[in-house]
């Protein structure tokens, strides 16, 4: 047999059966947003399976706030979606309103409102940044980040704290904005503004980017709701669902706001819905600023020991990721009996197996990427 | 082609607008001013009139503390047998863990007696497992530096003097209303 001098493969080789490889990715992998951990098979440079392994972060936050008072469960909700704080702060504080009857006062939905919604700015413009990373482009990670950074510094005036802000109380919030804030945020908006547009500028129609995430990762609508999709996940997959608008809470019927929806439901499509997200929050402050009423900001009831009627309730909002629901059962104590959360990013996450299966391995940090989880709800 | 040339001015044109206003800070050397809001670390506060801590030692805090980071116990008050201090209790021993501390503020909002506050406190790493365990002394050191810092005053003798101006404002606008109602009624 001549010998081959090419050096590459001979056809006995090539007719060869395929081997699989095992190649562990995290949980200390930077792509993997937080501590995730795959194990994937792959046939050369496609991946043929995928085993995800969660748990890394477990802490028991749900076992926990059965031995937490009412009030002090707002901590561990901070916690739980570290990077929405206020969002999930806002579902649990209406869970148990709706267990206690408890009417919130005007100021303060709006004020939950706009937190919220610049909250859901900061989440996004997060994702943007790892996007970015994750497709291989630093720039927009820092532009990202100062944005993210100067909306935290308002964080910090309102509640004392940059992440784990403990400001939503039962029938509230803690306390009224500063005095300030008027000022602050009509500085903050524009730059914000500015900052969203930038990252959309160098990020969205960059014809690298395009290429690293237009049909990659696609899913059909059919499959990502039978996966329980939520939020830009679902949306970019052409859904037009938002709990915002399907079961309006708190003063959100009064804004005008659309939803955006994508076309193919690849991940570039699931980055577009985001950033346009972003624009529509920034279109709800601004209304929310117009109309927000002066007047008290925390319910009266809401100050007391809190000990809701037995009973139960299933709450729902959206949050930056999804839809996060809360399941609260009290027995009539100052602990709940049991409570069950619906986390946005553990029901996207799901599909993980199904939207890498025969993609490059080179992408699988892109499509996990676009999934936009985090770790501390998907563990809990 | 003509993406990539675009790229490239894209590029060009966020490096020279990035030339103009850095926006890191160096931060050890020059540190970040925190808001008026800001919750650090917890701390006891000083009362200056009686020279004493404002603490009774009444262990409210303790038992809404989510983390069970402190401890404490009371005593009786040596001032207010000498009649010099309304409290008749005193804080004995004070400890809160600041490792297990997660700044939430509850302690601050359960506090019938002013006595502590989330000071600007948030540099105090040490390298000994424990070595954030800190005692009496030592937290209303951190207080008495915050209420320096930040001339603080209590929030119920604020809160007073905000519903006294209010009620001086009603009765005000009730004796005005009065002058006018009978003004009315004369003609
Ligand atoms: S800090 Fe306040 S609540 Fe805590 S023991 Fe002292 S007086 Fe009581
Ligand atoms: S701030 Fe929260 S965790 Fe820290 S001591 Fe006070 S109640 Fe406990």
């Amino acid at each position: 047999m001549a010998e081959d001098r090419t050096g590459l493969a001979t056809q006995a080789q090539m007719n060869a059966e395929p081997v699989e490889m095992l190649l562990n990715m995290g949980p200390q992998h930077p792509s993997t947003h937080g501590v995730f951990r795959m194990v994937l098979w792959v046939d050369g440079e496609k991946i043929v399976d995928v085993e995800p392994h969660i748990g890394y972060l477990h802490r028991g936050s749900e076992k926990l706030c059965e031995g937490e008072q009412y009030h002090q469960i707002i901590t561990l909700f901070d916690r739980m979606d570290y990077v929405a704080n206020f969002n999930n702060e806002l579902v649990y504080c209406q869970a148990v309103e709706k267990l206690m009857g408890l009417a919130v006062p005007e100021r303060a939905e709006y004020v939950r409102v706009i937190l919220c919604e610049l909250n859901r700015i900061a989440s996004h413009l997060l994702y943007v940044g790892t996007i970015g990373l994750d497709a291989g482009a630093m720039t927009p990670t820092m532009f990202a980040f100062r944005g993210r950074e100067r909306i935290q510094s308002l964080f910090e005036a309102i509640s004392g704290a940059r992440m784990m802000h403990n400001y939503f109380r039962i029938g509230g919030v803690k306390e009224d904005l500063p005095d300030n804030f008027e000022q602050l945020i009509a500085e903050l908006l524009p730059l914000l503004k500015e900052d969203v547009e930038e990252s959309d500028r160098i990020l969205t129609f960059n014809e690298i980017f395009l290429t690293r995430l237009k049909d990659v990762g696609s899913i059909s609508a059919e499959e990502a709701i039978d996966f329980g999709f939520t939020g830009p996940c679902l949306r970019g997959c052409g859904v037009e669902y938002d709990v915002r608008k399907a079961q309006p809470y708190s003063v959100y019927d009064r804004f005008d706001f659309d939803i955006p929806v994508g076309l193919d439901g690849d991940c570039w499509d699931r980055h577009w819905v985001r950033v346009q997200e972003m624009y529509e929050s920034l279109k709800i402050i601004e209304q929310a600023l117009e109309q927000i009423p002066e007047g008290e900001v925390v319910s009266s009831l809401g100050r007391r020991l809190i000990r809701p009627p037995a009973g139960e309730v299933y709450v729902r909002a959206e949050n930056p990721r999804g839809e996060i629901a809360v399941h609260l059962v009290s027995n009539g104590t100052d602990r709940p009996y049991r409570l069950k959360v619906r986390p946005p990013s553990f029901c996207n996450l799901s599909a993980i197996k199904r939207l890498l299966y025969e993609s490059w391995i080179a992408d699988s940090v892109v499509i996990l990427g676009s999934l936009d989880i985090v770790l501390g709800e998907v563990d809990r | 082609m003509l993406n990539s040339v675009k790229g490239m001015m894209l590029t060009l044109a966020s490096t020279f607008q990035g030339l103009k206003k850095p926006v890191t800070r160096e931060y050890p050397k020059q540190p970040t001013p925190v808001q008026p809001r800001f919750m650090g670390f917890p701390a006891l506060t000083w009362d200056n009139d009686v020279d004493e801590p404002f603490c009774t030692g009444c262990m409210v805090c303790i038992r809404n503390c989510p983390t069970q980071c402190m401890s404490a116990s009371m005593m009786d008050n040596p001032l207010n047998e000498e009649g010099k201090s309304h409290r008749r209790k005193i804080v004995d021993y004070f400890e809160i863990n600041l490792n297990r501390c997660i700044l939430c503020g509850i302690c601050v909002e359960v506090c019938n007696f002013d006595a502590i506050v989330m000071s600007h406190e948030h540099e105090m790493s040490t390298y000994e497992r424990n070595g954030d365990r800190v005692d009496l002394p030592a937290l209303l050191d951190i207080g008495k530096k915050y209420q320096r810092e930040t001339a603080w005053i209590p929030p119920t003798v604020l809160a007073k003097a905000k519903k006294e101006a209010e009620d001086a404002a009603r009765a005000a606008a009730a004796e005005n209303a009065e002058p006018a109602a009978a003004a009315q009624e004369a003609d």
